[in-house]
């Protein structure tokens, strides 16, 4: 093999190189501007039931088979879980969740990213999980979000003594 | 698509003043792949070696390869790293002069299939592997695949919110990737498998030069240019920017520029796509397959030996000849090629009467081959005459008729029965022959070349017979573009022969054929 074989098959190798080295890293990939932060509103909640439960009465119960004679009758469907978001003063997010099952009657869950300004911002969150009335669960808070900072908003109905939002920066 | 074919081979042509034919790189694409495959996992090896699969172990195991240890440890990673870059790369070649040659209709879809599930498995393991180094990039993959993943209406609970924060990910999660990591490339490799499995002596490895100079290349990269990892995964934070490798994960941040569905329909769409290819372009009409006749046949299983695409099988015969075996072809694998035909030892034109051979394409007699060649030889004149047998797939013969030149063109080179060559020479009919056929290393179905270079040095059978002599016999590997090539040889050819007394078989020595 003469010397400029050689050299052309140190070009086609040292291309193969350059190639896998260059796109192995490169071109930076931005994925999310410098003067970005995100909320993360998500959490997951199995509202009211939409009916309240009733009495059954004698003769209804003598209907069911022995092992069903249960008194208390509740309908399984749940009621839609409504969130709101505001920032600053402005509705960022609105959304009913219809609860997931074929009865109607699982925990609604929600994941929802939204990329905002970095600096101090006024959050309003409101949730509603019976069928109707009034917002349930309100949190208001002003926070300080450093840009490429995540602010997750999470929700949990069960934590004793303070149910209802969480802000976690 | 014939002048796609031709753009693309010339392409692949600018490889060869360097490597030459047998060693162009594009002409062993599968089996570069292979080689990759076994530099992955020799360095992964090393790596799972000092990898700890907790949360921060994870990170702090990988960080100390690199700067611990950079001349074992970081060049390991680089290599695992860069070797799976070029797996993605020789991959999506391979794939794509797959389809521009049309290698994927007829018995060639299990092949073109089984390479469809390949690019996933190839992509899941890459992607997994970037998991792996629980860093911001890590970070990056891992909520962006759940976020992807959460479009399909398939989970109870948003996958991504197991990534809301950072105790979310336990040292189990790590030990989970780790376990996926060593999983899914198995099953690849079982696939790697599967997908050669309907073909006779498949490349798995390259020749020893291109595994060299790809080794080294790599090398020479790792050194160059370490792989390094992000800052360690934070989950309260959102990784701005990114030192994405494209190769696997060009598909993210279309996630976020488009949408999670999108991305599916891109991705599922295109592997669809690629799915039907078999069946969406498929040529009209059949070409006849192969066909066995046991009155000629032994049994001496050449055939078999010698088929691409394990398309012919040994069965216990029953017929009462005092042979053991006969074979069986099935037509669903055969590529109508005839290089079995090539193989047969009863594929003999200086028979008298009735000339079948064992085994026959039925479109193409052989019969038919050898009248055709006795009308070639008897228009012959001049100095220096040659007969030409070239190949469907390669440069076209025919163009370089003239009244010196007579030329036949078959299936495949690979059909050719060496006894033809010593059939045109004989009572000096023409002064030369020439043989043509794709470019080495590149046969349309794979095996032609190869086995007509043995069959011609004699290593192979049938073998050209010793009287021929080889000053009178010249092979040109010539794509169809290669028209400055089959010219050179025949003119190399043509030359020799005009210094060489008329009578071709004059020598009845036993000269060894010219191998080149
Ligand atoms: C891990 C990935 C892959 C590996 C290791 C691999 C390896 C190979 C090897 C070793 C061969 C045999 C070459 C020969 O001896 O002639 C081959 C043939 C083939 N491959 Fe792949 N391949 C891969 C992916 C793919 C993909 C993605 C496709 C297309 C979708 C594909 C389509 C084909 C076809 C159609 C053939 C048959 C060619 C013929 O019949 O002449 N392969 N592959």
């Amino acid at each position: 093999m003469k010397p400029l074989n050689y050299l052309g098959q140190g070009v086609a190798y040292a291309l193969f190189a350059v190639v896998l080295g260059y796109f192995s890293t490169s071109p930076e990939y931005e994925h999310m501007p410098p003067d970005q932060a995100l909320v993360k509103l998500s959490f997951s909640h199995a509202a009211q039931r939409k009916g309240a439960c009733r009495e059954r009465t004698d003769e209804e119960l003598a209907k069911l088979k022995p092992n069903m004679r249960i008194r208390k009758d509740c309908p399984r469907e749940r009621a839609n879980v409504v969130v709101e978001l505001e920032m600053d003063g402005k509705q960022m997010y609105h959304v009913e969740l219809p609860p997931p099952g074929l009865a109607h009657d699982g925990a609604a869950s929600i994941y929802r990213r939204m990329p905002v300004p970095a600096g101090t911002h006024r959050f309003v969150v409101r949730l509603k999980d019976k069928v109707d009335g009034d917002f349930d669960f309100v949190h208001e808070e002003n926070v300080d979000l450093v840009a490429g900072r995540a602010l997750v908003i999470d929700f949990k109905a069960d934590v004793p003594g303070a149910p209802g939002f969480m802000f976690k920066k | 698509m014939k002048s796609l074919q031709n753009s693309w081979r010339r392409l692949e042509n600018l490889f060869n003043p360097a490597f030459g034919q047998a060693l162009n790189p594009w002409y062993h694409l599968g089996a570069i792949i292979y080689f990759l495959f076994w530099v992955v996992v020799v360095s992964g090896i090393y790596l799972y070696i000092f990898y700890r699969t907790g949360v921060n172990e994870a990170y702090q195991t990988v960080e100390s390869l690199t700067h611990d240890q950079p001349y074992v440890g970081g060049v390991m990673r680089s290599l695992h790293r860069y070797a799976s870059d070029g797996i993605v790369v020789a991959m999506l070649l391979h794939m794509l002069r797959s389809f521009i040659y049309g290698r994927f209709h007829g018995f060639r879809w299990f092949s073109w299939v089984t390479g469809v599930l390949l690019i996933w498995l190839v992509y899941i393991s890459g992607i997994n592997g970037y998991w792996m180094v629980w860093d911001r990039l890590a970070q990056f993959v891992a909520v962006a695949t759940t976020e992807w993943f959460d479009w399909l209406p398939l989970f109870s609970q948003p996958l991504a919110r197991n990534f809301l924060a950072q105790g979310n990910v336990s040292d189990r999660f790590i030990n989970m990737l780790s376990f996926i990591h060593i999983f899914i490339p198995l099953l690849m490799l079982l696939f790697m498998w599967v997908h050669t499995k309907r073909m006779n002596n498949a490349e798995t490895y390259p020749p020893q030069s291109l595994a060299a100079g790809t080794l080294l290349a790599l090398l020479a990269l790792s050194l160059v240019k370490p792989a390094l990892s992000h800052a360690q995964a934070d989950l309260a934070l959102v990784p701005a920017a990114l030192r994405l490798d494209w190769f696997y994960l060009a598909p993210y941040p279309l996630i976020y520029a488009w949408s999670p569905g999108a991305v599916w329909a891109l991705v599922g769409g295109f592997t669809m796509l690629l799915l039907a290819v078999p069946w969406l372009l498929k040529p009209r009409g059949r070409v006849p397959v192969a066909e066995v006749h046991p009155d000629n046949c032994n049994g001496c299983e050449r055939c078999f030996k010698d088929c691409p695409y394990s398309a012919i099988l040994m069965r216990s015969r029953q017929d009462g000849r005092p042979y053991a075996l006969l074979p069986v072809v099935d037509p669903k694998l055969c590529a109508s090629c005839g290089i079995c035909v090539g193989a047969c030892p009863s594929s003999m034109p200086f028979r008298r009467h009735g000339m079948v051979s064992g085994i026959e394409l039925p479109d193409k007699l052989l019969l038919a081959l050898r009248a055709d060649t006795d009308h070639a030889l008897d228009g012959l004149r001049g100095k220096a005459r040659v007969m030409v047998f070239g190949c469907d797939c390669a440069y076209d013969v025919r163009a370089l008729q003239s009244e010196e030149v007579a030329a036949l063109s078959l299936p495949c080179i690979g059909m050719l029965p060496p006894a033809f060559i010593d059939y045109a020479l004989r009572d000096s009919r023409a002064d030369g022959v020439l043989i043509a056929g794709c470019r080495e290393c590149d046969c349309q179905y794979r095996l032609g070349i190869r086995w007509t270079e043995q069959r011609l040095a004699r290593e192979r059978e049938p073998r050209l017979r010793q009287r021929v002599p080889a000053q009178r016999v010249e092979t040109c590997w010539a794509g169809p573009p290669d028209e400055k090539l089959a010219r050179a040889a025949l003119s190399a050819l043509q030359a020799r022969i005009a210094q060489l007394p008329r009578a071709a078989f004059e020598d009845d020595g036993e000269l060894e054929l010219e191998h080149r």
